[in-house]
């Protein structure tokens, strides 16, 4: 098995890592600021701010990424009014519609976790910032999320490792990622053994990374939750 | 209704269950295999299982599955040379499919799996071997009847994943309900309708699997008490 066409390709390879990461925390950043707030009211207790969040997270949580992704790279160009708006250079874009997909997707998820942690909130954190007079909002802020969000800290790290391999499908519209750089390769040179298992390698390295970082993060800001041994 | 396609998309559909069923058998097969090697006494077994369940989540399923699609099909035909055969060998999508996505999700059952079988009290099997069981008739008689509800709610997170990892077989040139999706948005110029409709079978499914299940684990909760907050 000759591996010279993939030394000579190691700039493709990197090239493409980096639009792997850059897609990543693209995606990442905009999912998360979006979930918080719509964690928040998928934890409440009224019907009109947890519903319609609960239908958004319901149908982006029960289809494929990949049928996603299509729908808007393909399916807004069935749209006369879009392809006639100002925007349509941005919206027709292979690069804008893999990170609003990925973002949107990674966004229901993360919405879900941060809700799951917010309710796991002790009642008595909420309680005793009720009794010190604090307002709604400062509530929020200052008690309820720096608790919930420590406690999302490990499933946040599972979905931020899903997200990476999620952005994979960016090479399916014409993205060249880790995985398109190996499909390019691959059909110069049909080499499926070295092209495939070089980025299941850079996959497993970025991986390692991820994880190493999140159990940093969870010693950092979770100690208090962790039992001293 | 769509332009006539609704059977064509049906027809996918069916597909697109028969590769989700046909991988699940797969990967519970696997899961059993690799929870077995994980709890063996034999470290050479349980080295391999975790190289197996770490590789495995370290990649992305495209990555994968564009593996064994391109790779298995060389090896296939080098095979073949070897053995005198001319002809070209081209393997069956649907078997390629299959095999890496039995051989993803057996990665991820192993683990709900074992922690199904850890959690059930060890003096339950050994009391069985005090009785004068095989530990095969252990396994079949105390521990799998156990081990199916305490796996339950893994192994339906799994499923889930696993029907919207079956959209990237499309990517292989499977004909299932992406794919049919694909050919009649090309033919109507309707991405959107179509994509769509792809979505709602997809959302269909996981509905219909999310009841299914949930009557299941009450079912099989039904001697359980439950942990009242």
């Amino acid at each position: 098995m000759s591996f010279d066409a993939i030394v000579d390709n190691l700039p493709l390879y990197l090239s493409g890592a980096w639009t792997t990461l850059r897609l990543l925390a693209m995606s990442l950043a905009l999912g998360l600021l979006a979930a918080i707030p719509l964690g928040v009211m998928r934890a409440s207790s009224r019907r009109r701010w947890w519903v319609p969040v609960g239908c958004f997270t319901f149908v982006v949580r029960g289809t494929p990424l990949l049928v996603q992704l299509f729908l808007l790279y393909y399916g807004l160009a069935q749209f006369e009014a879009v392809r006639a708006s100002v925007l349509w250079p941005l919206l027709s874009s292979a690069w804008f519609c893999a990170v609003a997909a990925f973002g949107i997707n990674t966004c229901a998820y993360t919405t879900e976790i941060i809700a799951g942690a917010i309710r796991a909130t002790p009642a008595g954190e909420v309680e005793a910032a009720r009794s010190v007079g604090m307002s709604w909002g400062l509530m929020v802020r200052r008690i309820l999320l720096p608790s919930a969000l420590r406690r999302a800290l490990p499933a946040y790290g599972n979905e931020v490792v899903l997200m990476l391999h999620a952005t994979s499908l960016a090479s399916i519209v014409t993205l060249l990622d880790l995985t398109g750089a190996a499909r390019d390769v691959n059909s110069r040179f049909f080499l499926p053994f070295p092209a495939f298992i070089t980025a299941a390698l850079f996959y497993l390295g970025i991986t390692f990374v991820l994880v190493a970082l999140f159990r940093r993060a969870e010693a950092r800001w979770s100690r208090h939750l962790h039992a001293r041994s | 209704m769509l332009h006539g396609y609704l059977p064509s998309l049906l027809e996918g559909l069916c597909l697109t269950l028969g590769v989700a069923l046909a991988s699940l058998a797969v990967a519970v097969l696997l899961g059993l295999a690799g929870a077995a090697a994980k709890l063996s006494r034999s470290a050479f077994w349980r080295r391999s299982a975790t190289v197996y369940t770490t590789l495995i989540r370290g990649v992305p399923d495209l990555v994968l599955m564009l593996l064994i699609f391109y790779g298995g099909q060389l090896a296939v035909n080098e095979i073949a040379l070897h053995l005198g055969i001319d002809d070209t060998i081209d393997i069956d999508p649907f078997v390629a499919g299959v095999a890496t996505l039995g051989f993803i999700f057996g990665a991820y059952l192993t683990e709900t799996f074992r922690g199904a079988i850890l959690a059930i009290p060890h003096g339950q099997a050994e009391a069985g071997l005090a009785f004068g069981m095989r530990p095969l008739q252990v396994f079949r008689r105390i521990v799998l009847p156990q081990m199916l509800r305490l796996a339950l709610p893994g192994f339906a997170n799994n499923w889930l994943v696993l029907v919207k990892s079956t959209a990237l077989v499309s990517v292989i040139g499977l004909t299932d309900m992406m794919q049919k999706a694909g050919q009649a948005a090309g033919a109507t110029r309707e991405p959107f309708t179509f994509y769509l409709a792809a979505a709602v079978g997809y959302l269909l499914i996981t509905s219909v699997s999310v009841v299914v299940l949930r009557a299941l684990e009450k079912r099989w909760s039904a001697g359980v008490k439950a942990v009242s907050l």
